[in-house]
């Protein structure tokens, strides 16, 4: 030991030369705090992030180019394979986009089950959203209890739908069928359990030390930034932009339901787990409108040359073809089996035009760009996943703060891979 | 402003504008794209400050062949335009609105992956979804659904009809 003070490293190197090297450090695809297939590649001095570049792709499956090769109704089972925490709302995206090409509308009781699909989707998706941060972050028990309230409302969702995930239960022009017996009861049981376990969930963690010390003041972007990358959603409104398409631009009758968009201006974590948790209130405030109001009727178009054929109903041993309606078209009616053989083999044929349509998904504006050339399939399916766009804050998000704080900016997007890379 | 109000406004500045169900198309020379939206972002009537979406298509039988699509949004008056403008076969490229609407960056790029549009100017212009050396753009009508083989990182594995394990 000889030189003092100034030697670090040996060979004359200083403290000052040791602080002007960074290291990258390479975190994901496999990774269990990038919800998913998320890489980023961080360059870190020390604890400090300089630099983020984020990586996607890594669960691409080509979604877009796959509905271009199947008929306008098949299409719905690949959406809703996208964004596997909101299929609904892709399922809703693309079925109202189709159906402007066409000039149909729903009939009111197919719209108001829609939005009451849609808003309990809404409640599941946050859930997911609370319950994985706050498992990366060491709040373990609320991952499991946000994981048993998601479980109630999949169990409604298997009762409609007949599927957990990924229900392709929408069709163009309203839905595979009517709620089954039960399923009214079963969600005004959800609603009533709902409010309080949203309490439990704020006594657990508004005034825990650790996570507001985890999510308090971080990840702080200002909403200037966020509208010029284009981010949505809880993210954006958390800094104090009250956009949400839901009020911006009404879609499938959300005119008709009061809820409160709720704002807060912090920009930070803490503010994006505010939102959350105010916006699940204002779903279970719209899922029981949906329930009091609740419209008779039909809820599938009655037009028989759109109305895709095929009848479900609930038999002893679950969700399966309808027997009067196969009975009907295999005994009953000649011209009911041909358009049956028409319908399903063929599809229905859209006329050609293009549209535009965005709706309020869990992670911000959800939009879909179909272009139809006349034909039976779909010759364009974009879609503007708001997780893709939402990940390029990131670096703005990152840049300069710890690297600790990254698993908390990263779960307070929510990002879902199978959204972003399609 | 309602859909046909907006429409007139924006005839008195572009020659092709058209309505149809409910929305409002421009179409515009490809090297007109970085003015118009300008334009449209800066005009305070207007006020679309928001890019909502970049995207194409792929029309082979048609001149010009690829078509990009602009959405904007206008938070401050709610109404939406949409912006196209039309490439040729080859070669297609055109500037980029990155430095305009900082979103256009990935929306870019995802367009120059899968369509093999360029974009001059682009800060960062790589492939996003597919890997980095993969060969051809995937959403191109040319461009097979099935039966490619599978390409990564120097290896390949050849379509699932033509594989002998």
């Amino acid at each position: 030991m000889s030189t003092g003070a100034r030697s670090v490293g040996g060979d004359g190197e200083t403290l000052a030369d040791i602080r002007e090297e960074t290291m990258l450090i390479n975190m994901g695809p496999q990774h269990p705090s990038t919800h998913g297939v998320l890489r980023m590649v961080l360059e870190l001095d020390g604890e400090n992030v300089v630099s983020v570049r984020p990586v996607v792709g890594y669960l691409h499956t080509g979604i877009e180019k796959n509905a271009e090769w199947r008929t306008w109704q098949q299409a719905v089972a690949y959406v809703t394979r996208m964004d596997y925490l909101s299929p609904f709302h892709n399922e809703l995206a693309y079925c109202l986009s189709v159906e402007r090409l066409l000039g149909i509308e729903v009939p009111p009781r197919a719209r108001y089950l829609r939005v009451m699909l849609c808003e309990l989707n809404r409640i599941a998706s946050h859930l997911v959203a609370l319950a994985t941060l706050s498992l990366e972050i060491g709040a373990i028990s609320v991952m499991l209890y946000g994981f048993r309230e998601r479980e109630t409302i999949l169990d409604i969702f298997e009762m409609v739908t007949g599927l957990r995930m990924n229900h392709a239960f929408m069709r163009i022009g309203g839905l595979a069928m009517d709620l089954p017996d039960g399923a009214v009861e079963r969600t005004r049981a959800f609603l009533e359990l709902m409010p309080g376990r949203i309490r439990e969930y704020e006594d657990l963690l508004a005034d825990n030390p650790i996570w507001l010390e985890r999510n308090k003041g971080i990840g702080v972007v200002p909403s200037e930034t966020l509208l010029a990358l284009g981010i949505t959603g809880p993210v954006l409104r958390a800094a104090g932009v009250p956009y949400d398409v839901r009020t911006a631009s009404p879609y499938s009758g959300y005119d008709e339901f009061e809820f409160d968009v709720p704002v807060r201006q912090a920009g930070d974590c803490y503010a994006r787990f505010e939102i959350r948790v105010e916006e699940m209130r204002q779903s279970l405030r719209i899922v029981e409108q949906c329930l009091d109001r609740l419209p008779d009727g039909p809820v599938k178009v009655e037009d028989p040359k759109l109305r895709f054929p095929g009848q479900l109903s609930v038999g002893e041993d679950g969700i399966g073809n309808d027997p009067e309606y196969l009975e009907h078209i295999m005994e009953g009616s000649m011209e009911a089996l041909i358009n049956h053989f028409k319908l399903v083999t063929q599809g229905i044929r859209v006329p050609p035009g293009e549209v535009f349509t965005s709706v309020e998904s869990p992670r911000g504006e959800l939009g879909y760009y179909v272009v139809s050339d006349g034909s039976n399939r779909p010759y364009r399916v974009r879609v503007r996943d708001p997780s893709f766009v939402n990940l390029q804050s990131l670096p703005p998000m990152l840049e300069g703060g710890l690297v600790a704080d990254v698993i908390a900016c990263v779960g307070s997007i929510d990002p879902v891979m199978g959204g972003v890379d399609r | 402003m309602d859909v046909e109000a907006l429409a007139d406004r924006l005839r008195r500045r572009f020659p092709d504008v058209a309505v149809a169900r409910g929305e409002v198309t421009v179409v515009v020379d490809p090297e007109e794209v970085v003015a118009a939206l300008t334009f449209l972002r800066d005009d305070p009537e207007l006020g679309f400050t928001w890019l909502a979406d970049c995207s194409a298509t792929d029309w082979p039988d048609r001149e010009p062949r690829f078509w990009l699509a602009y959405h904007l949004f206008s938070m401050e008056h709610g109404h939406r335009v949409r912006v196209k403008a039309g490439l040729g076969p080859d070669e297609p490229h055109i500037a980029s609105v990155t430095p305009l609407f900082p979103t256009a960056n990935w929306l870019e790029r995802e367009v120059f992956d899968m369509y093999g549009v360029s974009f001059d100017g682009h800060p960062d212009l790589r492939r996003i979804l597919m890997p980095e050396d993969w060969d051809g753009h995937p959403l191109r009508k040319d461009y097979a659904l099935g039966g490619t083989g599978t390409q990564y990182k120097g290896a390949f594995i050849p379509p699932v009809d033509e594989r002998t394990v």
